[in-house]
């Protein structure tokens, strides 16, 4: 699986000798599972906190999938659309969120791919129980996040998930993987 | 087992049994006389360019494969061995020079002809592998429409020009579009679920008055959405449309109109135009397009073209395409209350590369599994199918805009505005045809302006 991506941003970049350098093994297996429990409370704002100025999110619709600018993605928001997304989330008239789904997140395997400067890709597997109105689905996956560290702490640059079944029918997508 | 009679008896003036999205007998008779006779997209003949290029497909729940044959045709073939049955092809596309099924390696011509029979000494002297039925059997009917093609089950029937009627309209709009005047099927495929009936997809395609309700969580949240936060253009289409969702009532009664064609066909039209939508028109992206557009066709041609406003063009019985945006959805019956919806994009050739990744952010706003806006559509499809299946309401109502439906220049019908249900009416009136076998007789009953006074 690639790890470079098609979209940049200015945050990806790594800024040599920023405070602390790239963020350790700990700190990453640290801010992902933190990272989890906030999607599993249900605490968006926090999640969409965690984000760079100008990150993105992205979850593709087929394996290897190289660029979401050519082919479809099951979600790709830059800044502006993650923000509205999360928005949406709180919105009591989300009726795909009627009853609201319960989640339960496992995050394992972190791995360091790259480093340099004070950023770096973490790799890592997860697996996400879904409840909501008598039916759980499962779903797991690969995630690759690019950690940033600035002077306000670690931040995600862009995330990408990628569903074992990223191309399989699927009914919808709503709480954030 | 449903009797003709029954089935008449199923839709009246302006409403309709809820039998119609609830009963897995009328499911199995729709799969018989529905899809087992109308002419049914297949897929695009950009999808399979080359002699050897398969695509997998279907009709109704029959595996099919369309295949570009060595002499350069397009066969349409059942994906099933002739010897045990098995489905010979498992993979979604592809190119080879003969199929082969793996069970015990019969082989066949891109045509579907038996070519090769392995241990064939051992078949009774009956067995001669050059009859006709050992093949991979063609469906009777193949045809395309500017590169758009459809299969038919049924040996006879009318035409796909006639079946398609005015809505070949919908099509060269779809394909003028391209400064090459082709399209390419490009971009990957979308393909989401419910648990609901497969007729609720189109009949909600055109619906004008569900937005302001069911997408109520999404225009908000765009239309609070600053715009001085990082977009890298994807988003700010997406915002976009999402605020557009929330145009007030008079908006759309007075800017949109509803149109509705014989064989259960319509259009939603005069909607989003150019200007405002995916490219403004001082969007360089889109000037650059129409720059394409005038050098390959001329300036008269591109305005024509462009003047044309479709939203969703609705082909009965289970394919909707958005000319403007290069959309186009299949929908998949699987079960009474279960529906499975491919949708796929289209590259217009000779256009800035822009432009598709354009097309791409709309398909991920509008057609995405993780869209904002179709997730709460799904949620409200399945919502149909748990109300269903309680034993309340015997009959849904379709009536809106009944007493107002005008004739239609070309044919058809449409709404005294875009809020009429008369499309739905029309897909009506066009099951009631293929149900009865009555195209002529039945299929005005959920229209017909005379009959409004029921008891």
């Amino acid at each position: 699986m690639t790890v470079s991506l098609a979209p940049s941003n200015a945050a990806a970049s790594a800024r040599p000798g920023a405070p602390g350098g790239a963020p350790n093994a700990a700190e990453c297996e640290q801010f992902l599972v933190h990272e989890a429990r906030l999607l599993d409370e249900g605490r968006f704002d926090e999640w969409l906190a965690l984000f760079a100025a100008d990150a993105w999110y992205w979850v593709p619709s087929e394996p290897n999938q190289v660029s979401p600018r050519d082919t479809v993605s099951l979600i790709y928001d830059d800044r502006r659309l993650l923000e509205t997304r999360v928005r949406r989330l709180a919105s009591p008239r989300i009726y795909s969120q009627e009853p609201r789904s319960r989640t339960s997140r496992i995050i394992a395997n972190v791995t360091i791919e790259q480093a340099e400067g004070n950023a770096c890709t973490v790799r890592s597997k997860f697996q996400l129980l879904e409840y909501r109105r008598e039916t759980q689905r499962i779903f797991g996956g690969t995630c690759l996040h690019r950690l940033v560290r600035g002077s306000d702490g670690i931040r995600i640059a862009w995330k990408r998930v990628d569903l074992v079944n990223c191309d399989a029918p699927l009914e919808g997508l709503v709480v954030p993987f | 087992m449903v009797t003709r009679d029954e089935i008449r008896a199923l839709i009246q003036p302006g409403r309709v049994h809820r039998r119609l999205y609830s009963d897995p007998d009328v499911f199995e008779l729709e799969l018989e006389r529905i899809f087992g006779s109308a002419w049914i997209y297949v897929g695009h003949e950009s999808q399979i360019r080359n002699p050897g290029d398969f695509l997998a497909t279907r009709i109704g729940r029959k595996p099919l494969l369309l295949v570009r044959d060595a002499a350069g045709g397009i066969q349409l073939l059942h994906n099933q061995c002739a010897h045990r049955g098995s489905m010979v092809v498992a993979s979604e596309r592809g190119h080879t020079s003969e199929f082969r099924c793996c069970y015990h390696g019969w082989t066949y011509h891109l045509d579907g002809r038996l070519k090769a029979v392995p241990l064939q000494h051992g078949y009774p002297s009956h067995f001669d592998p050059r009859n006709p039925e050992f093949a991979m059997l063609r469906v009777p009917r193949v045809a395309s429409y500017r590169g758009f093609v459809f299969g038919s089950l049924a040996a006879d029937g009318p035409s796909l020009t006639d079946h398609l009627g005015y809505m070949t309209t919908s099509f060269d709009d779809m394909v003028d579009r391209a400064p090459d005047g082709e399209l390419e099927a490009a971009g990957g495929v979308f393909k989401h679920s419910y648990k609901g009936n497969w007729k609720l997809y189109l009949e909600n395609l055109c619906d004008a008055a569900h937005p302001l309700f069911v997408h109520q969580s999404s225009i908000d949240a765009a239309q609070q959405q600053s715009d001085d936060v990082h977009s890298d253009g994807s988003g700010e289409i997406a915002i976009r449309q999402m605020r557009q969702n929330g145009a007030p009532y008079s908006f759309w009664e007075a800017n949109v109109g509803i149109w509705t064609y014989p064989n259960g066909h319509s259009f939603l039209g005069d909607y989003h135009d150019d200007a405002k939508l995916v490219a403004a028109l001082n969007d360089p992206v889109f000037r650059d397009y129409i720059a394409a557009m005038e050098a390959k066709q001329g300036k008269e041609k591109t305005r024509k073209t462009l003047e044309v406003r479709r939203w969703n063009s609705n082909v009965y019985p289970n394919l909707s395409f958005m000319s403007q945006f290069q959309q186009l959805r299949v929908v998949h019956p699987v079960s009474v209350n279960e529906t499975v919806v491919h949708t796929y994009s289209f590259r217009l050739r000779g256009a800035p590369a822009r432009m598709f990744e354009n097309t791409i952010s709309f398909a991920n706003i509008v057609n995405g599994t993780g869209s904002l806006v179709l997730t709460d559509d799904l949620e409200i499809y399945t919502r149909i199918g748990l109300g269903l299946s309680s034993a309340g309401s015997e009959w849904l109502e379709i009536g809106r805009g009944y007493a107002g439906d005008l004739p239609d220049d070309h044919g058809g019908r449409r709404g005294k505005n875009s809020t009429s249900e008369v499309y739905i009416r029309n897909m009506l009136d066009a099951w009631l045809g293929y149900m009865t076998g009555d195209a002529a007789g039945a299929a005005s009953q959920a229209t017909r302006a005379s009959a409004m006074a029921r008891a």
